[in-house]
């Protein structure tokens, strides 16, 4: 017997205006997504030793283009598309419209974070990348802008957990619905994940560029960095296993397997939050035996991205069967390749295998040494970040914005089309990065314009331009068929968020149904959080603040 | 859970498992190793980190110092956009424990084509230790965005 994974699974609509919020969120992510992909195309052709910048009216460095390259696309982008689709999976998921003071106040918070540090990058006044490593000092906008796109998380979360309390209230007994866990869990996980971001920014960068403090900490504020800056990878990527376990099988055709293994995977997600120190291989001051420790956790974490890589196919294999594949893999290509929605996040599955991959070769400390800080890193995470979660985001805004608008989608074969080349956009791009990377091609770096130069470095540079323009054609035919449906969409029936069924229920009793007591998965992962960093912190505190900035590199 | 997610979830930990031992196998049996000794430098904030160092051994004297038959400290300080001394020659064989820090911001410590990768964040002492046996010209460079003129922050590694 099969069981939907939402409630009210005959149909439920959201308040018009709380849907419109959710759209303001989801047209904002997606505006940001277009400027920040404007300032990619210069990073491609700079690995080919070419300098586009100087072209760009009104930026002063290749530098600043890059800060807004990563803050726009990894932080803003990912926090309005997420604050925006996740509110909508929790209310669908539960069948309850959300608190809309919270949902009005989360928006409005990120939008003004968003145009301090915009104003902040876009007037050089912030060129320290997205890392704003200390002590390099942008102006005070910048700090304030990303505590408040943070906190716009936090609103989104505290909407969330009202909501879900509510429904408990008159649901006593019952399961919560896998969507709405699914999405509780991704910002529950993110609380605890971003304290590190919010006390490096509020308690030490906001006051130091205020002027209040004279110096600051460059290795403990770039450790709050890093205690932050993994787990928001699962931050970028939750929201898309919503989609890829929720939505995925009921697209295709086909159903979710099991609901206990995918409440597992989301809570390990959760617990696994201190693997940070794996970004400070490299770094003094830390001790080793914790890097030991991080390297082992963050092999840990790839264990539910492994499951999710098995229940994922496994509902494409369901799928592919009901329309009548047999054999051992011609369900692959019985799925329906003609919707747009999932050809795009099906190749951002496959991407996703080689960022994993690559990712567990970051991880291992002594492949670290090799390819620390070089290209073999953005060509890892455009596979992850750039592919795995980018173009999920476009293959979800495929029905999500026909959805928002009551439109239906203007070209469906556009966007097919689209999807594959991004796909193999992406696989040039990265290997040539990979490639660079191997051979010592640093990352972060003007290369158009470097004292320095190898040859090995020349056939990478020239593909890492040419698979990024590839992508960056992509993505503007990606932006014709979205305004076009705005625009032009034939006006069409609503419809609901797709959802799928699994064909295991989820348990009514027994271990499996503790999975959603979340406080306690809340708590044993802070206990964690502290197991790993407080040895070090111990140590270490007092915050030495004696390093003096370099204001507005 | 059924025969089938059983089986895949049990290769998949077999699989991570194996990796872990590989890495393990890296550390113990090949030698390879991280920094991650806490050295500090003692600076206040009204001091110039720059001056410190003049006369905090043994940044005091950067340079190749031979510390015993074939054994060389090598003691850098990395500056907003250079490397001091930005040319380091070394005898084949040589075994080299980098010394490194920053007298600014943070900057980043990578010769090209060896194990040698590490971040030079000031206040801290970053070590590494190298043995070169293979001649040639090796680039050394900042990986590590450090300012407007980050990309012309380099260096050479010459042994023979």
């Amino acid at each position: 017997m099969s069981t939907p994974i939402v409630a009210e699974s005959k149909g439920f609509e959201l308040p018009r205006e709380q849907l419109a919020v959710i759209r303001w969120n989801i047209i904002f992510g997606f505006a940001i997504f277009a400027i920040g992909v404007l300032f990619g195309l210069d990073q491609a052709f700079n690995y080919a030793k070419v300098d586009l910048i100087k072209d760009y009216p009104g930026i002063h460095s290749y530098y600043q283009g890059l800060t807004l390259h990563g803050v726009l696309n990894a932080l803003v982008l990912t926090t309005a598309f997420a604050n925006g689709f996740v509110a909508l999976t929790t209310a669908r998921g539960l069948g309850r419209k959300l608190n809309g003071a919270l949902l009005r106040i989360a928006f409005w918070l990120l939008l003004i974070g968003s145009l301090l540090a915009a104003f902040a990058m876009l007037t050089g006044q912030a060129s320290v990348l997205y890392t704003f490593y200390a002590p390099l000092q942008a102006h005070w906008t910048f700090y304030l802008g990303l505590a408040l796109v943070v906190i716009s998380t936090w609103v989104t979360s505290a909407n969330q957990i009202v909501t879900l309390r509510n429904w408990r209230r008159e649901h006593r007994g019952e399961r919560i619905p896998l969507m709405a866990f699914m999405s509780v869990a991704t910002y529950l996980m993110w609380d605890i994940a971003s304290a590190g971001i919010a006390i490096e920014v509020v308690f030490l960068l906001l006051p130091w560029s205020l002027g209040l403090t004279a110096g600051t900490d460059p290795l403990l504020t770039r450790t709050l960095f890093w205690f932050t800056g993994h787990p928001i990878v699962y931050f970028w990527l939750l929201p898309i296993y919503i989609s890829w376990y929720g939505m995925i099988p009921k697209q295709a055709g086909g159903a979710l397997f099991s609901d206990t293994l995918t409440r597992i995977a989301f809570v390990m997600f959760i617990l696994l939050v201190p693997v940070g120190f794996h970004h400070q291989f490299t770094d003094p001051g830390i001790p080793v035996g914790l890097k030991y420790a991080s390297a082992v956790l963050t092999f840990g974490i790839f264990f539910p991205s492994l499951m999710t890589a098995f229940a994922v196919m496994y509902a494409l294999e369901i799928a592919g069967r009901r329309a009548g594949a047999k054999g051992l893999v011609s369900w692959f290509f019985r799925i329906p390749w003609n919707n747009p929605s999932l050809s795009a996040q099906v190749l951002a599955m496959l991407a996703f295998f080689l960022g994993g991959i690559s990712g567990l070769m970051n991880a291992s400390f002594s492949m670290n040494l090799r390819v620390h800080n070089t290209a073999f890193i953005p060509g890892h995470f455009h596979l992850t970040l750039g592919t795995a979660v980018a173009l999920s985001y476009m293959g979800i805004a495929y029905w999500l914005i026909p959805y928002l608008y009551g439109r239906s989608l203007w070209s469906p074969r556009l966007g097919v089309i689209q999807s594959f080349v991004y796909f193999g956009g992406v696989l040039i791009f990265s290997r040539g990065m990979m490639m660079g990377g191997m051979e010592g091609m640093p990352r972060r770096t003007q290369l158009a314009l470097a004292s320095y130069n190898l040859p090995a470095w020349h056939i990478p540079g020239i593909m890492a331009a040419i698979g990024g323009t590839i992508m960056f054609v992509s993505v503007a035919l990606f932006f014709v068929n979205l305004v076009m449906t705005v625009a032009a969409g034939e006006e069409a029936a609503q419809g609901d968020v797709p959802f799928t069924e699994t064909v295991q229920p989820p348990a009514q009793t027994g271990w499996e149904a503790k999975l959603d007591a979340l406080r306690y998965w809340v708590v044993a992962s802070v206990a964690l959080s502290l197991i790993v960093y407080g040895p070090f912190l111990i140590a270490y505190l007092p915050p030495h603040l004696n390093i003096r900035p370099l204001q507005f590199p | 859970m059924e025969a089938y997610e059983k089986s895949f979830l049990v290769a998949s930990g077999a699989v991570l498992v194996a990796f872990l031992l590989a890495l393990a196998y890296s550390v113990f049996a090949m030698g390879i190793s991280m920094p991650g000794r806490m050295e500090m430098i003692a600076c206040t904030a009204d001091q110039k980190l720059r001056k410190v160092l003049r006369v905090t051994p043994p940044f005091d004297n950067p340079g190749v110092h031979e510390t015993a038959p074939g054994k060389f400290d090598v003691v850098v300080i990395g500056q907003t956009w250079s490397f001091a001394p930005d040319n380091i020659e070394l005898p084949v064989g040589a075994e080299v424990t980098f010394r490194a820090t920053s007298s600014d911001v943070i900057h980043g410590f990578m010769i090209v084509g060896t194990n040698v990768n590490m971040m030079l964040v000031p206040g801290e002492v970053s070590s590494e230790t190298y043995k070169f046996s293979r001649p040639g010209e090796y680039l050394l460079l900042c990986h590590e965005y450090c300012g407007r003129l980050h990309h012309t922050m380099s260096g050479k590694v010459v042994v023979k």
